[in-house]
């Protein structure tokens, strides 16, 4: 082969070099494979997708506390994600499922433990605890280093409007269902409130937890929300019910 | 006069929703973000009337030369100005934030609780520091590849201001407790939709400047600002997805759900760490290394095997971010596996940017400013090789949710994108502002090794933070037990977290060094010093020693 006949390396990448439009669309179309045959079939395959007993949306008062949860960023602190290891199981209890976040709007799961894993932390510790640690963790925990959320007991829970905020969970695929838009306002208020007239909230909402959390029955505050969410975190699903397990068995991976 | 006119009347209109958004809206927060929207409308209305002129007011402000230059540069000296003090406040909000890990009571509820200025330091220094480096090279390189000045040179000031602009309701947007609870894309989704339009508006400027280019061939650089122009808008744009619960308020939620959602977010994570600080950052390398070299890039066809796979391959990452979470295994381990295969193309930029200095490596002893670029490809080599370690899944089990991450990221935040930042920026300030050379050569020193040393103590001490944290949360007795209760590993790591927060400081030091070396170059100083790289002569002792004569005893 003489020299001046052989064919240059990279001879066709001049074409992609002297024109933009081509050089972004080839770009574009390499860079947009990687996610879609990542992400797409999340949205399909039944172990992402699957129902599992027990799950049901967050009632308006847990909302109101996941979206101060969100608000105050505990997520850069706390993962709501156990990885199934035996240390974590035993720290924390049964690792994470799918279907455990399937309301969650967004995901919680968390990149960062410098305090512990919340994802089933409801039920472990007393109300009160809870709000004595919340507005000073010192003084329970001598070597936390959690910042004070005690503005969080002297402010009251104010939702603009949580027919709203269900609305939007339902245009996002929420499975609210009419009544419960419409009982939101006072959905939000009763759960928190002894003297309230609860009504069905327990029935549409199973599970749901209704008492004053933060010691203050007087009122209602964010502090009650957020002890709301906290106290249901991991308490829906039955992890060890036959219909878990047998979800369990089915999952496929890990 | 009628554009005047016109101009005035669209700050007007948006003046007008802006008030009666604030006295619309139930929530407060939104209500002070639409008074930042009046504010630019008020300043907007009051510059567009003319009662002094602000470009004029600006540049006798930042001492620009007067005149046109040959190139549209007035955007980018406002860029590299951004880009000095968004890097000052990010990294001492990280400083602020590392205080508070050793000394929770530095905690200032509500607003300046760790929760809430943690996002404010990630986007100050991803998205305000090096997004106005981006900015700013970028206009800059552009325009000296392709020969030619900016297309739409107002569109690309209202890219500059659009940006700042986005940047202050993001900053405030945090404090004030108004994020939607994702990492690195925490703004509220008008926020969002504004960055879209200003970044569609980069997009146009950049690509409108190429298409007038008066070179054939599209030099490489730029084909790494317009990989990460086009990636970050499709990364926002699906990340953000959200319904908004009232257009008068700030609340939304997100599209997604659950496992959806984690792996959505987390392909936009990472690919913000590939693309705004890699690709980006490698556009800026691929010009201004060569450029301070005084040689030509390495190997041509390197940059097109490594420009390609590395774009290819850093989209299939993300999963690596959750590994033995609830996602599904298989793409758990194509994360892992496209993880290691990105090590190649990384290495593939760093040699390609090394190898640069063939022929010039005595520069490293004589200009700090090739120091600082050797060091950043360094530490982009080094991080680029732990990240593809960190993925496979049995060193995750252990690194994950520890500060080993945290670590990591910092090696290549303040070593890579930091030191390369730096460098351009003492590369561009003489230039710009038409200096003979900077103020001082020697303070560029200072700031080197303080940096240098300011990282080493920062990811040594998150090593061992991160692994001792590790290894604690699994430490099992002979008895069967955990050892350790969750408080002991967080008592554990105090003396880490100090030193941590120490290590940032120096950092931060050797910024406001070159800060203070910046503004006096900007002014026209130059400080008197002996040049660097001399060795020292001392002409008097440079001479044969003579035979004495023995001394004479007196008679």
């Amino acid at each position: 082969m003489t020299e001046h006949n052989r064919k240059e390396p990279f001879e066709g990448h001049k074409r992609l070099e002297k024109n933009v439009t081509l050089l972004a669309a080839a770009t574009f179309v390499t860079v947009a494979i990687g996610g879609v045959v990542e992400i797409a079939p999340l949205f399909w395959i039944d172990n992402t997708i699957e129902k599992v007993e027990g799950m049901r949306p967050y009632t308006p008062l847990e909302q109101a506390g996941r979206d101060i949860y969100i608000r105050e960023g505990c997520y850069v602190c706390h993962s709501q994600m156990i990885r199934p290891f035996r240390d974590e199981v035993e720290r924390y209890g049964h690792y994470s499922l799918a279907a455990e976040s399937m309301y969650d709007h967004p995901f919680q799961w968390g990149s960062k433990r410098t305090g512990p894993d919340l994802a089933r932390v409801g039920g472990r510790y007393s109300d009160a605890w809870h709000v004595q640690h919340l507005k000073a963790p010192r003084s329970v925990v001598p070597q936390s280093i959690m910042p004070n959320y005690s503005f969080l007991a002297e402010t009251d829970l104010k939702v603009p409007d949580p027919s709203a905020t269900l609305t939007a969970l339902k245009r996002v695929g929420v499975p609210y269902s009419d009544i419960d838009i419409q009982m939101a306002p006072k959905d939000l208020m009763a759960q928190a409130d002894p003297e309230a007239d609860a009504g069905d909230l327990a029935a549409r909402y199973p599970k749901a937890q209704i008492r004053d959390y933060d010691g203050d029955p007087s009122r209602v505050t964010e502090m009650d929300a957020l002890v709301a969410y906290l106290q249901m975190l991991g308490t829906l699903v039955d992890v060890n019910s036959a219909a878990a397990q047998e979800a369990l068995a089915e999952e496929k991976g890990r | 006069m009628e554009a005047v006119v016109k101009r005035l009347g669209a700050w007007a209109l948006v003046l007008l929703a802006a008030i009666s958004a604030i006295a619309l809206t139930p929530e407060r927060g939104f209500a002070i973000h639409m008074g930042i929207v009046a504010l630019v409308a008020v300043i907007l209305i009051i510059a567009t009337l003319g009662t002094y002129d602000p470009l004029a007011r600006a540049q006798s402000i930042f001492r620009m030369p007067p005149g046109p230059s040959r190139y549209d540069d007035d955007v980018v000296r406002w860029g590299v100005i951004a880009t000095m003090f968004w890097g000052l406040a990010g990294l001492l909000a990280g400083v602020f934030i590392a205080a508070q890990l050793s000394f929770p009571q530095l905690n200032f509820e509500p607003y300046l609780n760790f929760g809430r200025v943690r996002p404010l330091h990630t986007s100050a220094v991803i998205f305000a520091f090096g997004g106005n480096a981006l900015l700013a090279t970028s206009f800059y390189v552009v325009q000296r590849t392709c020969r030619t000045t900016l297309a739409f040179p107002a569109m690309a000031r209202f890219v500059f201001w659009g940006y700042q602009l986005f940047i202050v309701l993001a900053a405030t947007g945090y404090l004030l407790g108004i994020g939607q609870g994702r990492e690195y894309a925490e703004p509220e989704w008008y926020v969002d939709l504004w960055l879209t339009v200003v970044w569609l508006a980069y997009l146009a400027v950049f690509v409108g400047t190429i298409l007038r280019r008066h070179e054939p061939h599209i030099y490489v650089a730029n084909w790494f600002y317009l990989a990460f122009i086009v990636t970050i808008a499709m990364l926002h744009v699906v990340n953000n997805l959200a319904v908004p619960v009232s257009f008068l308020g700030s609340k939304s939620y997100s599209a997604f759900a659950g496992v959806q959602d984690a792996l959505t977010q987390w392909w936009y994570g990472h690919n913000a760490v590939g693309f705004f600080l890699t690709a980006g950052f490698l556009a800026m390398m691929y010009y201004f290394v060569p450029k301070q070299a005084g040689r030509p890039v390495y190997s041509y066809r390197l940059s097109i095997i490594h420009f390609w796979s590395l774009i290819f391959l850093y989209i299939w990452a993300g999963p690596h971010h959750l590994h033995y979470t609830a996602l599904p295994d298989w793409a758990q381990t194509l994360g892992m596996v496209f993880s290691v295969m990105l090590w190649m193309p990384s290495w593939g930029g760093m040699i390609n940017g090394l190898m640069t200095l063939n022929g010039a490596w005595d520069k490293v002893r004589t200009d700090p400013i090739i120091r600082m670029m050797v060091l950043a490809l360094a530490f982009y080599g080094m991080s680029t090789f732990e990240g593809p370690m960190l993925s496979i899944k049995a060193v995750n089990s252990l690194s994950h949710y520890t500060d080993w991450t945290i670590g990591h990221v910092h090696s290549g935040a303040l070593g890579w994108n930091g030191m390369i930042t730096f460098a351009c920026v003492y590369y561009l300030v003489p230039r710009l502002w038409q200096k003979q050379r900077l103020y001082s050569l020697r303070m560029i020193n200072w700031h080197f090794w303080l940096a240098t040393l300011g990282i080493v103590f920062y990811a040594a001490s998150m090593w061992v933070a991160g692994i001792t944290q590790g290894l604690m949360w699994r430490e099992y007795g002979s008895d069967g037990y955990l050892v350790n209760s969750f408080v002991d590993t967080v008592a554990a790591l105090h003396p880490m977290y100090v030193l941590r927060a120490v290590g940032g400081l120096m950092y931060l030091s050797g910024a406001v060094i070159m800060a203070y070396n910046i503004w006096m170059t900007i002014l026209g100083h130059q400080r008197v010093e002996a040049p660097m790289g001399d060795t020292a002569h001392d002409a008097a002792a440079d001479r044969p020693i003579l035979p004495e004569p023995a001394a004479q005893p007196a008679e």
